[in-house]
């Protein structure tokens, strides 16, 4: 199948006009900030991907005699923490659990929203209601604060905060979701699906899926800077993972008592936060405007 | 207008019942048994029965879900576990404290959002929309409560110009409105405006844009109308959508405070939310949750309200 696709490619006239992917791609190849973005993450996920591999020191051997280094020291790069582990080490590896916890709740928010808003705009009428009238519970809560609210009453834990999360953004998706689907619901294509007998599951999966996905996935890249922030924000308060575990935001709030003593080591952590998260955004900026949807 | 607002009040009904059911059952995805926090460890079977009953947690679900709810309505939030006092009471000493902030940080974050916004949709595409777009995505996306510690770092340790933490001099203490008081509102009102000030200029921005880009400014400007009556006109139509987006982010501000406060110890919900957390008093967790979900429905019934005031084709809609 494949191989068929690219020969046929290849036998392709130069002149032919391009798909609509590939001019979004080709948009996007031309937008310098989003390839500068996308450059910075994946160094920042590959960092923390192979970080055993990197001859780094062990992120979680202290030393009572060369606590709180400053940036620069020789041996130290980025200095010492507050138990005299190396921040270099401990920044990427924190970066594998931060990316995890901050990226996993948009993923399967944007399964499971999609699937909801999906049905819920394709079969209409009161399963439409029951699941539209049920996300508007969740948006009489600020997600901060329904956050912390299912957080807090669940306890501290890296499962109970991806468990919150996710419960945040699942509405969100859904309404996108929703919308999108509403939209596309009557044109003439998945008229002619249906009558030449295609089955809702199959009009959904294969005539709608397609044609939904784009501005959802856009919409989610943006909600992953607001869940980078929010699950940092959590273990900041102590509602993440438990010391010694490094993590970007479990890491600031234990190196807030430093800032007196070595102030600008206690800010590195927020500065991967900060870098994840307007990459992120900006990447969604540069595809929503790349596929040219209005929000 | 008045069936429009009688319509938005009823449907707002349903959605504070729900409210009150997710507060409700907030407690009972707790694992664990709610009344550790206040037995002994040595508390005998009979004890743990009684302070059982005390609290009503012997009952099916449905009627203490209902007897909650009637207490609720009548303002009884039950007692907060570690101090005995009664939730409603802690709950609203520190929600003060709260829109204090929150009202600050609004007006630092909505003045400079609109302003940016209005000059960056205007001149399109110039070194200055530029410089406002960079602050605005900087704003929404930077986490805060590293931002607050950040200005902590340079104004409280580096420069020693303002506190660090606290409400005023002497711990947090009563409230004044005078500059050794207003010294302490500084750093969290400032911090807590940045994401308010990214989100409403990239609304506003786009707003504005799309006003421009529309015939009516086409048709205004070929009558002759100079182009500061025609930037009136942009006002007027970006304004609906601009304060329902500000009145949305007030309510972020007062129901998502609990970081900020947390960094700066500033004495508000978000901090009596926090130590409810971690002393598991439960009651004191439900209420607050309940009493600032309670205050985002309101303000955004408020808001689609003064929308529909200032929006005529809202009414008809």
């Amino acid at each position: 199948m494949s191989t068929i696709t690219d020969l046929a490619l290849q036998a392709a006239p130069v002149t032919k006009a391009r798909g609509y992917w590939a001019t979004v791609g080709r948009r996007i190849m031309r937008d310098k900030i989003s390839i500068a973005c996308a450059l910075i993450l994946i160094l920042i996920f590959a960092s923390a991907l192979f970080a055993p591999w990197l001859g780094l020191a062990d992120p979680y051997q202290g030393s009572m005699i060369r606590r709180l280094r400053h940036i620069g020291t020789p041996g130290y790069l980025l200095g010492t923490d507050e138990l005299g582990r190396d921040m270099l080490s401990r920044l990427v590896y924190g970066g594998r659990l931060s990316l995890i916890i901050g990226i996993l709740p948009v993923i399967l928010a944007f399964v499971i929203g999609t699937g909801l808003g999906l049905v819920a705009g394709y079969v209409g009428g009161k399963l439409n209601t029951a699941i539209m009238r049920t996300i508007d519970v969740f948006y009489a809560f600020p997600s901060v604060l329904l956050a912390i609210a299912i957080s807090g009453a669940l306890g501290a834990g890296i499962v109970n905060s991806i468990v919150s999360l996710t419960v945040v953004f699942v509405p969100q998706i859904t309404r996108v979701a929703e919308s999108v689907t509403t939209g596309v619901r009557n044109m003439d294509f998945v008229e002619a699906a249906r009558a030449s007998g295609a089955g809702p599951l199959t009009i959904m999966r294969v005539h709608m899926l397609g044609n939904v996905l784009g501005p959802i996935f856009v919409y989610a890249t943006g909600l992953i800077s607001v869940s980078m922030i929010l699950a940092a924000g959590l273990s900041f308060l102590g509602l993440g993972t438990k010391p010694p575990e490094p993590e970007w935001g479990l890491m600031l709030n234990t190196l807030r008592t430093a800032i007196y003593v070595n102030p600008w080591v206690a800010a590195l952590p927020g500065v991967m936060i900060f870098a994840v998260s307007i990459c992120f955004n900006l990447l969604s900026d540069g595809m929503r405007s790349a596929m040219d949807i209005r929000n | 207008m008045f069936t429009y607002i009688a319509r938005r009040i009823v449907y707002v009904i349903p959605i504070v019942i729900s409210v009150a059911l997710v507060c409700f059952l907030l407690v009972h995805i707790t694992p664990g048994d709610p009344l550790v926090a206040v037995l002994p460890a040595d508390a005998s079977q009979e004890l743990a029965q009684q302070l059982r009953t005390a609290y009503g947690f012997d009952r099916p679900l449905p009627v203490q879900f209902g007897l909650w709810l009637w207490r609720a309505v009548h303002g009884d939030l039950g007692s907060s576990i570690a101090t005995g006092r009664p939730v409603l009471s802690e709950v609203m000493r520190a929600v003060g404290n709260t829109v204090t902030l929150a009202i600050f940080a609004a007006m630092i974050g909505f003045t400079l959002g609109l302003l940016f916004g209005l000059i960056a949709g205007y001149f399109r595409d110039s070194w200055i929309d530029k410089l406002a777009t960079s602050f605005a995505i900087a704003g929404v996306s930077v986490p805060h409560y590293w931002l607050g510690m950040v200005l902590v770092i340079i104004f409280s340790v580096q420069l020693n110009w303002l506190p660090a933490v606290g409400a005023g001099p002497g711990g947090s203490g009563a409230w004044a409105w005078d500059w050794d008081h207003l010294r302490y509102l500084i750093l969290p009102a400032v911090t807590s405006s940045v994401i308010p000030m990214g989100i409403v200029t990239r609304t506003v921005r786009a707003l504005t844009g799309d006003i421009l880009s529309q015939d009516f400014v086409e048709a205004l400007r070929a009558k002759g109308l100079r182009e500061t009556n025609v930037f009136r006109h942009v006002i007027k139509n970006a304004a609906p959508t601009a304060l329902a987006v500000m009145g949305l982010q007030l309510g972020y501000m007062l129901g998502g405070s609990i970081l900020i406060e947390t960094v700066f110890s500033w004495p508000g919900s978000g901090l009596l939310l926090n130590s409810a957390i971690f002393q598991r008093d439960l009651p004191l967790l439900q209420g607050t949750i309940l009493v600032l979900a309670l205050f985002f429905v309101l303000l955004n019934l408020l808001v689609d309200i003064a929308q529909a005031a200032i929006d005529p084709r809202i009414k008809r809609g």
